[in-house]
């Protein structure tokens, strides 16, 4: 039995970001969700009409709800990541607003990596610019599930459906060279609410679902990874109970369960350890289960005493294995005005676990215009895109970020600062580990 | 659909358990903001599921503003001792006495003045990170802070300086007299909040529930009537029927009239509110900027 499954509400969360150029209109689009589906309150609509005079020229500005400081509000930009919630009787809807201006790539990245889905704005009037195949090229980098072309402003194009299909043509001729499965594309006018959330009069000629209805009923269920168990252990749970004998030796490896499905019973290797042994029990605050899961937070209890502590990785040996090296290749996206330069040493932190690596090569450099690789540059600049080898000084133990966002994925941070520099996409794993290489703990 | 599947609440469950874990993991000397609010109530939950069978590994700590609900202190002190978890009180009038915290001339008001109470008890206690119960649904600076918040040496927080957070990777390190400020429930609304709570069969402070209470009416909000804030001639003071909403000051939580008493009444309540919680705070209500300007200078 899975966890908790006594009152499933008739409920799931949808994570989505929002990205365009400046002025594509994507805070008016945020409002007019909110606006629309009526998750705002009065006290929100009183502030948005208090500060109307100001910035609206007398009107209440939508974007106004989502441009939050007083920093912004002044400078009409929005500087971070900003998070909105709202939820529909179907849906909660958990909204990443990243702004598109000049740190783009940078805030896109933060704000999209576990999205389920992206939403690129595009101007009718000005059609497919270089900012909408970037944000399209970094949704399909950072593997987005599903991706939502809105392209806003149809009043001014005079609800032409050749402008809109003329569009949609534009974008297919670089989607090929993308790897994105699911692509939807809608007419709409966030200004004036048209098929944001109630479908407009103004385009008979489109049938499909508007902005919203598409949100509540894409199909996410199957965005998490159910095949492959993982396990980066988090903390070594050990109560240490002097009087109560059955916590006296209770020993239990807490963690976020990062792919697939673990039953007491199962067979796991421990990394780094290499050492092999079985479930023994599946403990939670609730009572144990026989079965847990990928997102599922749980405390495994096993069956030998190996030596397993944070940043270990407990891996299932019924599907695939994961890789296990030193010597790395990954795509990374840049976030520091200090440039990447080969030599230089980092922190990677992957799962659970800090390792030192080194820089060891700049492959090459994407090029987020026409999607190529470009020859391998000296350094990579702030928001540049590109594939990297690295040396950890201890084995990294993953999947290609294809294969599991969560076990694939990493962060370089800064020695000294501490910034956190860089995201990473590892490759796949050269080799996988050879289950007849694990030693058995007998 | 499979059975493989989590609603939202098992969602906002999971993320919040393993942020609760990696501050375990990745700090040295932890502590958890616990006032005996509906959030933090959450947040001993999620601690609970976090570390269980285990103790926890860090203390509760509060601040104590000196004008808190006494029904909040009991329950607190009470939860606490529930859970055989150590509580750690510092209040904003033995701040004053030693000077750390200076009353202005005439401010009634505590907010300023639990903040360098709270960055005094982080330097006597050394905390690397204290665990907060914030949400980024409560308000418009708030829903541009990071889960892992970075604070300099004097506990500010700096909005155009925040480190990038990808998947669920949180970088944790600091040098020496940095902070972190760690929100486990961020994407939890105020709704996510009683539903949990009803989940988990949670008790809360009475003052959530219906109840009796003399009220003052002041810049359109019924605020409690006590030594602190005694009406003034010719304020329209009613016996009212009321709850909090969000629990605040004693002298700014604005009680809103409802007869809910129990917390499927409240979850309808909030189904049909056409106010947001902090509405009823006045203390957020003094400027567009106020919480942006507070967190600024090392508020939660």
């Amino acid at each position: 039995m899975p966890l908790n499954t006594a009152s499933p509400l008739p409920v799931d969360i949808l994570r989505f970001n929002t990205c365009g150029s400046v002025d594509d209109g994507k805070s008016t689009l945020i409002g007019r969700l909110l606006y629309d589906s009526k998750s705002l309150m009065e006290d929100q609509i009183e502030a948005l009409e208090r500060s109307a005079d100001i910035t609206g020229g007398g009107q209440i500005n939508l974007a106004n709800l989502t441009d939050g400081l007083r920093a912004e509000r002044e400078q009409g930009i929005t500087i971070d990541v900003a998070y909105r919630y709202f939820a529909t009787p179907r849906r909660k809807f958990i909204i990443a607003d990243t702004p598109g201006h000049v740190q783009y790539t940078r805030n896109m990245v933060t704000g999209a990596s576990l999205a389920n889905l992206s939403i690129v704005l595009v101007d009718a009037r000005l059609g497919v610019i270089e900012q909408s195949r970037r944000h399209t090229a970094i949704a399909a980098l950072l593997r987005i599930p599903h991706l939502v072309v809105a392209v806003n402003k149809m009043d001014l194009v005079g609800w032409s459906e050749a402008r809109f299909l003329e569009i949609r043509a534009q974008f297919e001729e670089f989607l090929p060279r993308l790897d994105i499965k699911d692509v939807k594309f809608i007419p709409m006018s966030a200004l004036n609410g048209d098929n944001v959330v109630e479908a407009s009069p103004h385009t008979p000629w489109y049938v499909g679902a508007t902005l919203l209805g598409h949100l509540e009923t894409v199909h996410i269920a199957s965005d998490w990874n159910l095949n492959g168990f993982r396990l980066p252990v988090q903390w070594v749970n050990r109560p240490n109970n002097p009087t109560d004998p059955a916590l006296h030796d209770f020993r239990g490896f807490s963690g976020q369960i990062a792919g697939g499905i673990v039953r007491v019973g199962q067979k796991i290797i421990a990394f780094p350890a290499g050492l092999t042994t079985t479930v023994k029990q599946i403990w939670t605050f609730d009572g144990p289960v026989q079965e847990a899961f990928c997102p599922q937070s749980v405390t495994l209890v096993l069956e030998h005493d190996i030596d397993i502590s944070r940043g270990s990785m407990l891996v299932g040996l019924d599907a695939h294995l994961p890789g296990s090296h030193t010597d790395l290749q990954a795509e990374v996206c840049w976030m520091h005005s200090r440039p990447l330069q080969p030599g230089k040493k980092y922190f990677l932190k992957h799962t659970t676990h800090t390792v030192q690596v080194a820089i060891t090569e700049i492959v090459s450099k994407l090029n987020l215009d026409t999607l190529e690789s470009g020859a391998a540059p000296a350094e990579l600049a702030m928001n540049d895109i590109g594939e990297i080898r690295l040396r950890a000084a201890k084995p990294l133990v993953f999947d290609g970020y294809a294969t599991n966002r969560l076990t694939g994925s990493f962060i370089l941070i800064e020695q000294g600062t501490n910034a956190t520099v860089a995201a990473g996409m590892l490759r796949p794993p050269r080799e996988n580990v050879k289950p007849e290489n694990a030693d058995y703990v007998i | 659909m499979s059975n493989y599947h989590l609603d939202h609440l098992q969602h906002l469950e999971t993320e919040a358990i393993h942020i609760m874990r990696e501050v375990a993991g990745e700090f040295e000397r932890p502590a958890l903001l616990f006032s005996g609010g509906k959030d933090s109530i959450c947040l001993l939950r999620l601690a609970e599921k976090a570390f269980r069978p285990s103790e926890f590994p860090m203390p509760l700590l509060n601040v104590d503003t000196g004008h808190h609900f006494p029904e909040l202190n009991e329950f607190r002190d009470r939860r606490a001792k529930q859970l055989g978890a150590k509580l750690i009180v510092r209040t904003v009038e033995d701040a004053i006495a030693k000077g750390i915290a200076m009353p202005a001339p005439g401010e009634i008001s505590r907010n300023r003045l639990q903040i360098p109470t709270l960055l005094a008890a982080i330097d006597e206690f050394r905390f690397d990170c204290c665990i907060g119960g914030a949400r980024r649904d409560e308000e418009k600076a708030r829903a541009k802070e990071r889960f892992f918040s970075f604070r300099d040496s004097f506990g500010q927080w700096d909005p155009k300086n925040q480190r990038p957070e990808i998947w669920n990777l949180y970088n944790g390190r600091l040098n020496p007299g940095e902070n972190m400020r760690v929100f486990p429930i961020s994407n939890w609304t105020e709704m996510d909040v009683w539903e949990y709570i009803q989940r988990e069969q949670l008790e809360v402070p009475s003052i959530y529930f219906s109840h009796q209470r003399l009220c003052v009416r002041r810049a359109g909000q019924w605020l409690p009537v006590n030594a602190l804030q005694p009406p003034k001639p010719g304020e329209d003071v009613r016996e009212l029927v009321v709850r909090v909403r969000t629990i605040g000051d004693i002298i700014s939580t604005g009680c809103v009239e409802s007869p809910a008493t129990t917390t499927a009444d409240i979850i309808a309540e909030i189904a049909a509110a056409r106010v947001t919680e902090r509405g009823s705070r006045a203390d957020d209500k003094s400027s567009e900027a106020a919480m942006e300007d507070r967190k600024k200078a090392g508020y939660f």
